[in-house]
């Protein structure tokens, strides 16, 4: 029995596993914009999936957290910055390369303003930044597969070869608001769409928007 | 099957007289159940039919709610027979405060008059919705089912506007071929005019449900799904899911809708044809079905079947060009 008991804990404790929320309310001042900033990793590097791909969050006292959930106040300017240290092809579906949602429509690739990207050039997609329900849709230009400093594992710094993605939204009312990427980027998953894609922490993620 | 059409007899008691209390009881509860069936029937079918889902936003919808009104019909004296039944047992055979004790037994014993009744009225109604609801899936041309890449049932209209719905992990858009094939999130349809959504899929099973417009299609990887539909005059918003179980966000897997007056369907869709041209051109050339490339894993699509479908799908002026 006691044997029993300690295996639906472990087994429940492990289902119920989630990974941290950063909050971006604590401290927040009505009026004023909240600055998100986050990272994509082609490795992670640690945990119980090293190899796979996933974002992380940079926490307001500047640490970077393996997590996709954010507490973030409502009808506030989200001003987000996407440090993309992955490579890229093309998206499987190309109209995702356009940029919906943002505040003026558009995004900033390296300083440059532009509102669609063509994966099937260049350096292609890495992943893509989309808040469905909200009709954002960001995608983040790939780095190349050549580049000699590409980052192995996170948090990646900025010594290695990275793309800088800014642009800016407009939270909604209260609500729970899921996002992915919707590059198939499981690598090792049926075309790509297991792992990490299917995986809260990695590629998916809520704002928990009060 | 026992015979329950009346008091539990004590022992001794006159058997003709309780056949006659049985009757008795038999034409009072018959009498009752018209009666109530008669009133509820045509109130129900006035009054909350209309009001019915999926509404009657298109034929498949129209159609669907003319089934589940005539199932409703149909079911409703059913129930109210058991709940007249119910209701005459409970206040007409109650135990008495110093009655006899109800006994079972000899007394509880076969009927075959009600058995052979039993049997065939519910077979009569079984097989009649059999009959129903085959015909009501044929003769509305599929009823807003998917009919996969070679449908059984076509429209008799050859001005059909014919409009290509993505799946993928967790996404719906729409891609309009009689408008350059220009690609979106939002699915804006024309009022009173018959509709191929050709469904399929970027990644793995999800299924087309846009519940409003009484349609519903699996949206497989690699085929076609043809479903057909026809609006009517009502405008309105209606809501696209899926309703097949495709991964994590699933659950979040919808979007919205609208019909709109066929001028304003006309220069949204030109508009978005000129507006989108930028993306759309980055967009695989319009086909009816997609593959990945050899990276499996990771690409874009390509076009797989490039095939004109169907030389009847032609909307307006304006010609599917894959």
């Amino acid at each position: 029995m006691v044997a029993a008991g300690l295996s639906v804990f472990t087994a429940m404790s492990f289902i119920r596993s989630s990974p941290p929320t950063v909050d971006f309310i604590s401290g927040h001042q009505p009026g004023r914009p909240v600055d998100l900033t986050l990272q994509t990793v082609g490795t992670i590097g640690f945990g119980v999936h090293p190899s796979w791909v996933s974002y992380l969050t940079k926490a307001p006292d500047g640490n970077w957290v393996h997590t996709t959930l954010w507490d973030l106040p409502a009808h506030t300017r989200i001003n987000v910055t996407i440090l993309q240290y992955d490579t890229g092809s093309p998206l499987r579906n190309q109209y995702l390369g356009g940029v919906t949602g943002t505040i003026g429509g558009t995004m900033t690739l390296n300083g440059k303003t532009t509102s669609l990207i063509d994966s099937n050039s260049g350096n292609g997609v890495g992943h893509t930044f989309t808040i469905p329900s909200l009709g954002i849709n960001v995608p983040l230009y790939g780095n190349p597969s050549t580049a000699k400093n590409l980052c192995a594992s996170a948090p990646c710094t900025t010594n290695s070869t990275h793309n800088i993605v800014k642009f800016s939204f407009m939270t909604p009312g209260p609500g729970q608001y899921p996002w992915q990427c919707f590059f198939p980027c499981g690598l090792g998953y049926l075309y790509g769409t297991g792992g990490p894609m299917q995986t809260i922490g990695y590629m998916d993620g809520f704002l928990e928007v009060a | 099957m026992t015979d329950v059409s009346g008091p539990l007899p004590a022992s001794g008691t006159d058997p003709s007289s309780e056949d006659e209390g049985a009757k008795h009881h038999f034409w009072r509860l018959i009498a009752v159940w018209v009666v109530l069936s008669a009133i509820c029937d045509p109130l129900f079918y006035f009054l909350a039919g209309p009001h019915i889902p999926p509404g009657t936003m298109t034929s498949s919808a129209g159609g669907a709610q003319f089934d589940f009104n005539v199932l409703l019909i149909i079911a409703l004296p059913v129930i109210l027979a058991i709940w007249v039944y119910l209701a005459y047992a409970v206040f007409q055979w109650r135990a008495s405060r110093g009655g006899p004790e109800p006994v079972a037994g000899p007394f509880a014993r076969g009927h075959l008059s009600v058995q052979i009744a039993w049997i065939g009225i519910t077979t009569v109604i079984v097989l009649g919705l059999f009959i129903f609801g085959t015909v009501q899936l044929v003769v509305p041309a599929g009823a807003g089912g998917g009919e996969g890449p070679n449908p059984i049932w076509t429209p008799a209209s050859h001005d059909v506007l014919a409009i290509q719905v993505i799946g993928q992990q967790w996404e719906w858009t729409f891609r309009y071929p009689t408008f350059g094939g220009f690609e979106t999130h939002t699915l804006i349809i024309p009022a009173d005019t018959t509709i191929a959504f050709h469904v399929t899929s970027l990644d793995v099973i999800h299924s087309f449900w846009a519940y409003q417009l009484g349609v519903k299609a699996d949206a497989n990887p690699g085929q076609d799904n043809v479903a057909y539909t026809t609006t009517t005059n009502q405008l309105g918003t209606f809501t696209v899911r899926c309703s097949e179980l495709c991964g994590l966000w699933h659950g979040a897997m919808f979007t919205t809708g609208r019909i709109e007056n066929v001028s304003d369907f006309v220069a949204w869709a030109k508009s978005s044809e000129a507006t989108l041209a930028a993306a759309t051109k980055l967009l695989p050339r319009f086909a009816w079905t997609y593959i990945p490339d050899a990276n499996g894993a990771a690409g874009g699509f390509y076009p797989d079947n490039v095939d004109k479908y169907s030389n009847v799908e032609t909307y307006g002026s304006q010609k599917v060009v894959p």
